[in-house]
């Protein structure tokens, strides 16, 4: 019997499921059409989620609530930027309020751009069947945070949720600065093994 | 352009998670606009940002979708220049990250000449930043004193090679540089060298360039 080869098209690569609508859909959809439904969905998917971002970051209520609408705001508007390539909705609208949190809050320049589909075309030679779907990768992820030892799991929180800086962080939680950076690299390499495990 | 020394995984991580002081930030970029590895090992960094957002807890939100404003934001769609078309560095050696802080052009730089062989150019950053950047640019063959680092450090090289304890550094190359680590850097005999330095610090900075500059000015 000849084995089926099928060619996975990026949104199955997503994980997506036929007939099922994706927030990476109504992204789309806003990207293709101005899509305004579309929108409202990703706005109560999203938004509550955000607020309690840039509350974690040191925003205000209030401030927080315009960074919400600011975010969504930059989401309708960049929307045109975005491919399934690029990865989920979620990663992109994170990116995008981070990015935002370090314009407003911090009042720098956000260094790191847009997710810009880093590299698929790098591998020409993966197969379809060994390119791991993003839900996966994401479920693998969760995973990995799950079993991080406690004291890894802070510091890696206090980075990416509190936008804390190794030294801040060492500061807050009276460690040497070295501490804190090991924990970190330990808890990436554990990420890394149980998501690499998957290939 | 071979890239041999990367920065430490923290770094990325730090890095995707936006929590990195400017200056610091300005060298990532820097060299992933260079480095497409590491651009690859940021997009599992971010998912780990991703990860945590998603769960994190809700918070009810006050206003409603803005679609007022979006319908009267409608103009402002199609903009499509995410930037990735253009060149990763400059015909001016300047990778293109840097190009809105410094120019495109490393000849067009203004130095200021800070002790034998040894130039800089401090480049100003946003309000109350925490930590400086800067370029240093530094004669061929000359070595710097040995010096030790109390905060972290990055170094990119943009021009020209160094050689230290550590390795040989040339354009692309981080040098992730943390508390327990001397050395004794050497420009590259032939070009000497241009870096793009973050540190932590105003006063951490200063102390090191006083050990730098110690023997120059005879103390």
């Amino acid at each position: 019997m000849i084995p089926q080869i099928e060619i996975v098209p990026p949104r199955s690569r997503l994980g997506i499921k036929p007939g099922s609508i994706s927030m990476a859909d109504f992204l789309q959809r806003i990207a293709e059409r101005g899509d305004v439904e579309a929108f409202r969905k990703l706005f109560q998917s999203y938004a509550p989620r955000v607020k309690s971002y840039m509350m974690r970051q040191g925003a205000d209520a209030n401030t927080a609530e315009e960074l919400t609408q600011e975010t969504m705001m930059t989401v309708w508007r960049k929307a045109s930027l975005y491919s399934v390539e690029k990865g989920s909705a979620t990663t992109w609208i994170y990116t995008i309020a981070r990015n935002l949190r370090i314009d407003r809050l911090r009042k720098e320049i956000a260094w790191v751009a847009l997710p810009e589909g880093y590299d698929q075309q790098e591998s020409p030679d993966a197969l379809p069947d060994v390119v791991m779907s993003e839900q996966e990768r994401k479920k693998r992820v969760q995973e990995a945070l799950a079993v991080l030892p406690a004291d890894q799991l802070e510091v890696v929180s206090l980075s990416y949720i509190d936008g804390l800086s190794h030294s801040e962080i060492a500061d807050r939680l009276g460690l040497p600065l070295g501490t804190v950076k090991s924990r970190m690299r330990l808890a990436y390499q554990k990420v890394r093994e149980l998501v690499e495990d998957l290939k | 352009m071979k890239i041999t020394h990367h920065p430490q995984p923290e770094s990325l991580m730090s890095c995707s998670a936006g929590s990195m002081p400017e200056a610091f930030a300005a060298i990532m970029s820097s060299h992933m606009a260079l480095c497409p590895e590491c651009r690859k090992d940021l997009a599992l960094m971010e998912d780990i940002g991703v990860a945590l957002f998603d769960k994190i807890d809700a918070t009810p939100v006050l206003g409603d979708a803005p679609v007022m404003a979006l319908r009267a934001s409608e103009a402002d769609r199609g903009d499509t220049d995410d930037g990735q078309t253009r060149a990763a560095v400059t015909t001016g050696g300047v990778p293109r990250p840097l190009v809105d802080v410094i120019g495109g052009d490393l000849e067009a730089i203004t130095w200021k000449h800070i002790g034998p062989g040894v130039w800089q150019h401090v480049i100003p950053l946003s309000d109350a930043p925490r930590g400086e950047l800067r370029l240093i640019k530094v004669a061929p063959g000359r070595a710097l004193p040995e010096h030790g680092h109390t905060g972290s450090e990055l170094t990119l090289v943009l021009k020209g090679a160094y050689r230290d304890e550590t390795g040989h550094y040339r354009p692309g190359d981080v040098a992730d540089i943390s508390g327990d680590i001397s050395h004794q850097p050497i420009a590259d005999p032939a070009e000497g060298c241009v870096c793009l330095i973050a540190t932590e610090g105003r006063l951490k900075f200063k102390s090191i360039m006083a050990r730098i500059m110690q023997p120059f000015a005879g103390i």
